[in-house]
């Protein structure tokens, strides 16, 4: 008989874990079907030098490789820019860049302002590779491992904390793997 | 004068119909293709704007990928290849209409499962009602008390109410 009078508060406490956990998640971050599949290919003119090409192929060159979807009028990726600078000064990874539907001379201008941290960077002008990667909110951030399979996605801007408790780890497990 | 003032304001109000007729303007071969433009654009969601799909959606990407559905109708497409593009690319999360697999297991069968489990209780209570009453079918002496005198009470009445019916 006593128990009965436990059960609205059984119903209650279990409603509050339920809208606790709901907190935490976060409904922009749709889970990507490309994850541990072959990346998407594609052949871009370089944006600095537009007889060179950037692809898939550039992948192969590293045991792995960031590839970071960025644009000048992206306001979150001026705030990751920082970290992906400091990054390749010291030398951590190479970044491959994915300049989604901008205009050359507005990329360039940015770059030139905030310092560019890509090995290369690709210009997708139409936003079709983009499209082929399943880029919905820029800025997005791929690890690519040497034999061109994507193992994560980073969606919004690489944060201090993803970048330390998932990617790094990641990237150097991805070494260790390949040897 | 009453009737330039009337004119300016009907015009003014079928000004919104007039105007926007460019923006969206996709040219169609057949009825049919323009149809199943219509029908996929209003299936898949935009994944920047999550609660709208590409159709009611003016987002960049809901339009490039609207300008991509209309130019694979336009090579002759399916609307399963078509579809199959954009999971393939988006998720599932793209489909208005999730597909039945393990992981919406819950999603699908979870309101019947509420429902089915909310009448069980809901017969359970019932039950248990009427079986308390059955179950203490023996009245109490004050119960009694008050049930005789209630009887009692009416028995008068009707007796009363007979002879003044006379």
């Amino acid at each position: 008989m006593k128990a009965r009078f436990l059960i609205p508060l059984v119903v209650f406490l279990s409603l509050v874990g339920l809208f606790m956990v709901g907190l935490k998640l976060d409904p922009r971050e749709v889970p990507s079907p490309l994850i541990d599949k072959p990346a998407p290919s594609f052949s871009l003119p370089d944006l600095h030098d537009e007889s060179k090409t950037v692809s898939t192929e550039d992948f192969k060159k590293h045991k792995v490789s960031l590839f970071n979807v960025w644009a000048s009028w992206c306001v979150a990726c001026r705030q990751e820019h920082p970290l992906l600078v400091e990054l390749s000064r010291q030398d951590v990874v190479p970044i491959y860049g994915l300049n989604y539907k901008d205009k050359r001379s507005d990329a360039l201008n940015w770059l030139n302002r905030l310092g560019n941290p890509y090995t290369a960077s690709a210009f997708d002008e139409k936003g079709r590779v983009g499209i082929d990667w399943g880029v919905y909110g820029v800025p997005e951030t791929f690890v690519v491992d040497g034999k061109g399979i994507i193992r994560y996605k980073q969606i919004g801007p690489i944060t201090e904390e993803a970048w330390q408790e998932t990617i790094l780890p990641l990237i150097e497990k991805i070494r260790a793997e390949e040897g | 004068m009453r009737g330039l003032i009337l004119s300016i304001l009907l015009s003014l109000m079928i000004w919104p119909a007039l105007s926007p007729a460019g923006i969206n303007a996709y040219v169609f071969d057949t009825p049919e293709h323009e149809q199943r433009f219509k029908k996929l654009a209003a299936e898949l969601r935009c994944l920047v704007c999550q609660n709208q799909n590409l159709a009611d959606s003016d987002a960049d990407l809901a339009k490039d990928l609207k300008d991509e559905i209309y130019q694979m109708i336009q090579d002759g497409k399916s609307d399963t290849e078509i579809i199959d593009f954009m999971v393939a690319r988006y998720g599932d999360f793209v489909l208005y209409r999730p597909p039945v697999k393990p992981v919406t297991y819950m999603l699908w069968v979870g309101p019947f499962v509420l429902f089915v489990l909310g009448l069980v209780v809901l017969v359970m209570f019932v039950r248990r009602r009427n079986q308390d009453v059955l179950e203490s079918g023996e009245l109490s002496s004050e119960e009694r008390q008050r049930l005789e005198g209630l009887l009692r009470e009416q028995r008068e009445r009707g007796t009363s109410g007979k002879r003044k019916g006379k």
